[in-house]
């Protein structure tokens, strides 16, 4: 009944680098989830700046749609550099 | 498109033979995540009943650099546990659910917090000893099948090597000191060198989840091999220190590489495991007392969250 | 003028000293695991503080057996010590702990507001890096006073019965010691009649917004800041001093 819901950490860990997950928390609120993200996720300096966002407000894809989801990618080779072939000697491209 | 179990098991067998992940949305055989939340929990509970014997000394200690660094080791357990809590909720069972199974001695934690800390040399051999044989489980733990545990065992790691070295000093600072300060080293180590030792768990042969956790790679090593790697590890230090290993069978084998040594009280060890170590009752009771404590606390502020989530609400639909 | 200096860090120091004791109490046994965490993170930083304050008393005191933080920490007189009287007082439960928390932190954040300003380059710079620390605190307890205050019937209930009791403790903080004075005149410390005004409207404002009355004034409680202390103030010697006075003279 008291129970504070979970909240996602995301810390940028220094400027220029993107936000990561690092972990979970309970809070009652956002401003205690920020706090307590502080308090436990940046105790040895890991961070410039924080991201809090309550865990039910991420949708997550179900591993058992991986396959529609992710294999037609596979076969895609032509998004990737390496699929054109060019002479070794051609330079800057 | 629902496969027969068998074939879903087969499966996710060998994707654990392969070296992959299990992540908390991946299908998992019931009785995998059942023996996760069981083992991941007993863990956390282990962190957070273990502040308790370090933290009978926090307002003790003879220092401020011993203070600072005491309170933020027992602190940082506080955090490995909220880091493997937060784990075995990835499978489902809440927090509260874990507590509720610790206060009412369902769940079991690392027995060797049963055991008082009566000097200041225990936080010293706490520190060396405990987190030492702590460490060697944990390290195989970095590469266990289940993501979130892994991930949490990484952070645990990383943050957990200044917990020997902070043990260490205290005891190589004792052992340079005076005679009684050293008497105070040795007689620590005497009342701490077993239960390190049953630390690692039964012998293999009666060690009844040892198999299938080695399949599931929660195990990569069993018991009997992390202890000896312990006893290997940790004698050359005692010998530095110039304290004696309270074991009298102890000796080097050279032909194995190894130290034999003597036996362990096994009859001890569960007596502990069972509730009457000499600490047990007093450790639940203050935990329980912390989290009773608190539930006015936690439902204030659930309701004050409300509130002011209310007073938005009304905000925005003026 | 160095006995006074030396005087007034013991002053400062001691306070952080032993509220970061009490919150040292603990650890181990806040009412959530995120909340042991963060009352652990303020003892740190407070303790934090006390080291450098004592480090440079001991630098200021230039006596023959060379004084160290430690000794100084743990090896004065129970009159020799010099923090005021609201800070010893126990954690009776988390309302108590928070309204003692924020009674501090209001009045810690606008000392060293002050003390960024001392003319004394060592607490000037001990200051300014304390000031985030406790700007953070601050933060901490005022939003924990409007959670409880502003929370259940009987958390309300149990927030204001905290704030009466420790209420008259507070105008301790403020009062003027002959130490203090002398600092004032010297440049070296606030002019605490100015903070004083300061910090009685903050109480009021952050009280009235968590829904609390602010108890009316029957006079304060004082003498900590010249060695007269409250009776918990021996058994929180008997544990900070334990270790140095049933082992004396060994280092550890």
């Amino acid at each position: 009944m008291n129970k504070w819901p979970l909240w996602e950490v995301f810390i940028r860990s220094k400027s220029g680098l993107e936000h990561r997950h690092v972990g979970s928390l309970h809070a009652a609120d956002a401003t205690m989830a920020m706090e307590n993200a502080r308090d436990v996720y940046t105790r040895r300096q890991e961070g410039v700046s924080i991201w809090v966002v309550p865990s039910k407000a991420i949708t997550a894809s179900n591993p058992e749609h991986s396959g529609e989801l992710f294999e037609p990618a596979q076969d895609k080779a032509y998004r990737h550099p390496t699929f054109y072939d060019l002479p070794n000697e051609l330079k800057h491209i | 498109m629902s496969l027969p179990i068998e074939k879903l098991e087969e499966e996710f067998q060998a994707k654990i033979d392969a070296g992959h992940s299990i992540e908390p949305k991946d299908w998992m055989p019931e009785k995998y995540r059942k023996t996760h939340i069981r083992q991941i929990s007993q863990h956390a509970h282990s962190e957070i009943v273990g502040m308790l014997p370090e933290g009978n000394w926090i307002t003790r200690t003879p220092s401020l650099r011993r203070k600072v660094a005491l309170l933020a080791k027992v602190q940082d357990e506080a955090g490995h546990g909220l880091y493997l809590y937060s784990a075995a909720e990835t499978l489902g069972i809440s927090r509260d659910e874990l507590f509720e199974q610790l206060h009412s001695g369902k769940a079991k934690y690392s027995s060797i917090f049963n055991y008082p800390t009566l000097s200041w040399a225990d936080i010293g051999a706490i520190g060396w000893l405990v987190d030492g044989a702590a460490i060697i489980n944990q390290v195989m733990l970095t590469r266990t099948s289940y993501g979130p545990y892994a991930r949490a065992m990484v952070r645990i790691c990383k943050e957990e090597s200044f917990h020997q070295r902070q043990g260490y000093e205290i005891m190589l600072t004792l052992c340079r000191g005076t005679e009684v300060q050293k008497q105070m080293a040795q007689d620590s180590l005497n009342r701490w060198w077993w239960p390190s030792l049953m630390m690692f768990g039964p012998v293999d042969a009666e060690s009844t989840h040892t198999e299938q956790s080695m399949k599931w790679k929660i195990k990569r090593k069993t018991n009997d091999e992390l202890r000896q790697q312990f006893i290997d590890i940790t004698v050359p230090q005692a010998d530095f220190l110039g304290i004696t290993v309270p074991d009298p069978d102890l000796k080097w084998n050279e032909e194995k590489g190894q130290y034999d040594f003597g036996a362990i009280d096994w009859d001890e060890f569960w007596q502990v495991v069972k509730g009457n170590g000499p600490c047990n009752k007093e450790r639940l009771d203050t935990r329980r007392q912390a989290f009773e404590e608190g539930a006015w606390v936690r439902e204030a502020a659930l309701a004050y969250a409300e509130k002011k989530e209310k007073a938005k609400d009304l905000a925005k639909a003026v | 003028m160095k006995e006074s200096l030396y005087q007034y860090l013991l002053l400062l120091g001691d306070n952080a000293m032993i509220l970061g004791h009490r919150l040292s109490e603990l650890c181990g046994h806040g009412p959530s695991l995120e909340t042991d965490i963060a009352l652990t993170n303020i003892s740190l930083d407070l303790f934090g503080q006390v080291r450098n304050y004592f480090q440079y008393a001991a630098e200021v005191k230039d006596d023959q057996e060379k004084t160290t933080e430690d000794k100084i920490a743990f090896l004065r007189y129970p009159h020799e010590y010099r923090n005021v009287l609201l800070v010893e007082q126990p954690n009776k439960d988390f309302a108590f702990v928070i309204a003692r928390q924020f009674f501090f932190d209001a009045y810690h954040l606008l000392l060293l507001k002050e003390l960024c300003k001392s003319k004394d380059e060592q607490i000037n710079a001990i200051a300014n890096k304390s000031i985030k620390e406790v700007k953070y605190h601050l933060r901490f307890s005022s939003e924990w006073l409007k959670r409880l205050g502003d929370g259940t019937a009987e958390s309300h209930d149990k927030m204001q019965a905290a704030v009466n009791y420790l209420y008259p403790y507070v105008g301790e903080l403020p009062s003027e010691s002959p130490i203090e004075k002398e600092m004032k005149e010297a440049g070296i410390g606030p002019d605490l009649g100015v903070l004083r005004t300061a910090y009685f409207a903050q109480i009021k404002s952050t009280l009235a917004e968590a829904t609390l009355e602010t108890p009316q004034f029957f006079g304060f409680h004082s003498g900590g800041k010249k060695g007269v202390h409250s009776e918990h103030h021996g058994f929180i010697l008997s544990n900070l001093q334990y270790m140095q006075r049933t082992y004396p003279e060994m280092e550890w």
